[in-house]
């Protein structure tokens, strides 16, 4: 800071300005503590959740836990079940919601043209993207577990997973968008002049570049559907299984799910465990992350 | 060329590995199933769960390849998947609807009710409070009757020999079974509950604001009381012999703690009764002999003749609601089953 003072030219002292600088700089001092402030309180509230949960939870976390199906007493239960559902659940979101995401973006962004019909989709998707969990799960809960039941077999994992896909799709959407904008148009005008069809031109030219946009996107919108409960719920995910899925019609519970039950208990054990449970969906959501990132960095070091 | 390649290897490799988490979860799994799985398919109230989860849990160690799955959608919520047949057994906190009758009665869905449990609404006040010694059931109702929403708000407006405390109520949300018994049993003529009170689905939070509010006053399930006795306390209640009894197995077993001593129920299609591992799973959960299992969540067995009575009643595949569509208040299960 102070070398920044010493640095700058001495202002012209006719002039009617009135530089008054210790008293401005003081000003940039308070402002920078209020933002320093506001990050150390965020991150502080996150820290102390973030470790009761781990002292709550830590002494559970086991491979018994990982491998126990639940149980009446908290010692013997386990998120097997749950853990499997998630895992499912999130496959089944991401290869159903990530290519149907992606490709309506593309074709809004490079295909379609600019008209009413457009605009008026384009409108429904921002919107969409704002609608409460609740009414996919009830859309879900007409569309997949009434209507399409001979397919999705009912309240299955797949009913679950293909409302969840629906549910961020329009987030996928939208970041797809995004991140196609954000390719100069140069690149389009080069290649299409160089004689490349459309198609090559987005295939071959636009999407690596926007890859790594896209990937956030989704990223971020499979880590809204992994803490997702009440459309999971309506449409039919159960409280208590011993199994995992073994198809795509069956029985199913996710991770959220189960801990929520936890937590309702009357017995703290159960609270504890509950704990542990926020730990392993927290590990999971880290991997993917993690993942994500890794696979960005891939993209953008290789194709720009 | 280079690009488009990396990103078709990215690509593949991508799904790749998707499609082997996907099948690596399947495959681990399959292992412990014959190739018959039968899956019972139980719903319902929250309050049931815990008994459901265990003999379940029992159930499924003796009879592998028996798959229970029970979902938590409610008393009311379990009843329309029952009642539109997709489930197996309803749970239930409280007996059966006039309108539920009717919506299983269009659907052509016909049920054995079977008592499985008794429950005692427990009132609790913080540790510190020392002047409910005994309640009557029109006190409780005097405080939570939607005719003195923000009238009543100390509690020497409750009784004169109370002291000047601000009184401040807890309880379960409306959704809830137990609000539902609660209101029935304690508010006279139909009357509704107030809403200025805090409301709950979860109901270790009712714990923690009568732990923590001198003059808060709330109720829940027994198997709550009993876990938390260490911090706070129960308020007896004048039962109709004029006597104060406080929550405890006994008297919650034998009737003396009324009128907040409650049955609760499970509901099982007749259609399904006729599956052989179906019935098995009823037979197991009135069995006395898995009563042990019924104290262990907090709840309690009902007792030996009762219990009788509700084995014929499975053995008969007698249908219909003791209750027809009533309430479970004052009914005296012995003489009705």
């Amino acid at each position: 800071m102070t070398s920044q003072i010493s640095d700058r030219p001495t202002p012209n002292k006719n002039t009617l300005f009135r530089p008054n600088l210790s008293n401005r700089y003081n000003l940039d001092r308070v402002f920078a503590i209020a933002t320093w402030a506001a990050v150390a309180l965020a991150v502080a509230v996150l820290a102390i959740l973030i470790l009761d949960i781990l002292v709550q939870g830590l002494p559970q976390l086991s491979g018994d836990f990982l491998n126990s199906f639940p149980s009446r007493k908290p010692e013997q239960a386990g998120i097997k079940a749950a853990l499997a559902g998630t895992i499912w659940v999130m496959v089944l979101v991401a290869v159903t919601a990530f290519p149907l995401g992606v490709g309506a973006g593309i074709f809004l962004e490079e295909f379609a043209e600019d008209n009413w019909l457009t605009k008026i989709i384009e409108i429904n998707i921002n919107n969409l993207a704002g609608v409460p969990s609740i009414i996919y799960g009830l859309l879900g809960l007409t569309v997949f577990v009434r209507i399409l039941e001979p397919i999705t077999g009912g309240r299955s994992v797949l009913s679950g997973s293909l409302t969840l896909a629906l549910l961020i799709l329009p987030i996928i959407i939208v970041s797809t968008r995004e991140a196609l904008r954000a390719v100069p148009d140069s690149l389009r005008l080069a290649g299409l002049a160089l004689g490349a069809t459309k198609w090559q031109v987005i295939w071959e030219q636009i999407l690596p570049i926007a890859l790594p946009g896209i990937l956030t996107g989704t990223i971020l919108a499979l880590s809204r559907a992994i803490g997702e409960t009440a459309p999971l719920i309506v449409v039919g995910a159960v409280t208590f299984i011993r199994s995992v899925p073994t198809g795509l019609q069956s029985s199913f519970t996710v991770m959220p799910i189960q801990i929520f039950n936890w937590i309702g208990r009357p017995q703290v054990e159960f609270h504890h465990i509950a704990a542990t449970g926020i730990i392993v969906l927290m590990t999971v959501l880290l991997i993917m992350n993690a993942s994500a990132i890794f696979l960005r960095n891939k993209f953008q070091n290789k194709d720009v | 060329m280079n690009c488009k390649k990396n990103l078709l290897i990215h690509f593949s490799l991508l799904t790749l590995v998707l499609t082997l988490t996907a099948c690596g979860g399947g495959s681990s799994s399959s292992g412990g199933d014959s190739q018959a799985t039968q899956e019972i398919k139980v719903d319902g109230s929250s309050t049931v769960f815990p008994i459901s989860e265990a003999m379940a849990e029992e159930f499924e160690n003796a009879n592998p390849g028996v798959n229970v799955t029970i979902g938590v959608s409610g008393s009311g919520g379990g009843f329309k998947k029952f009642c539109a047949g997709e489930t197996d057994i309803s749970n239930a906190s409280r007996p059966i609807k006039k309108s539920e009758m009717e919506l299983c009665a269009k659907q052509g869905i016909e049920y054995v009710e079977i008592p499985v449990a008794f429950d005692g609404v427990s009132v609790v006040v913080n540790k510190n409070n020392d002047w409910a010694k005994c309640l009557k059931a029109e006190d409780l109702g005097k405080m939570w009757t939607l005719e003195n929403e923000g009238k009543i708000k100390n509690w020497n407006q409750v009784r004169s020999e109370f002291p000047s405390k601000e009184l401040r109520l807890y309880g379960p949300g409306t959704d809830s079974g137990t609000f539902d018994y609660f209101v029935e049993a304690t508010i006279p003529n139909k009357g509704e509950s107030r809403g200025d009170y805090t409301a709950s689905e979860d109901d270790n939070v009712i714990v923690q604001g009568v732990t923590t509010d001198e003059g808060g006053l709330g109720y829940f399930g027994y198997a709550y009381y009993e876990e938390n006795k260490d911090k706070l306390k129960s308020v007896p209640i004048e039962n109709a012999d004029g006597k104060c009894v406080e929550p405890s197995e006994e008297a919650i077993a034998d009737g003396t703690y009324n009128p907040l001593s409650r049955p609760i129920f499970f509901y099982v299609k007749t259609s399904s009764l006729e599956n052989p591992a179906i019935k098995a799973f009823v037979d197991y959960q009135v069995d006395p002999a898995n009563g042990e299992l019924i104290s262990e969540v907090g709840y309690v067995p009902l007792p030996a003749e009762i219990q009788a009575k509700v084995k014929e009643r499975v053995d008969n595949g007698t249908t219909g609601s003791i209750f027809e569509g009533g309430s479970s208040v004052g009914v005296k299960l012995a003489d009705k089953l």
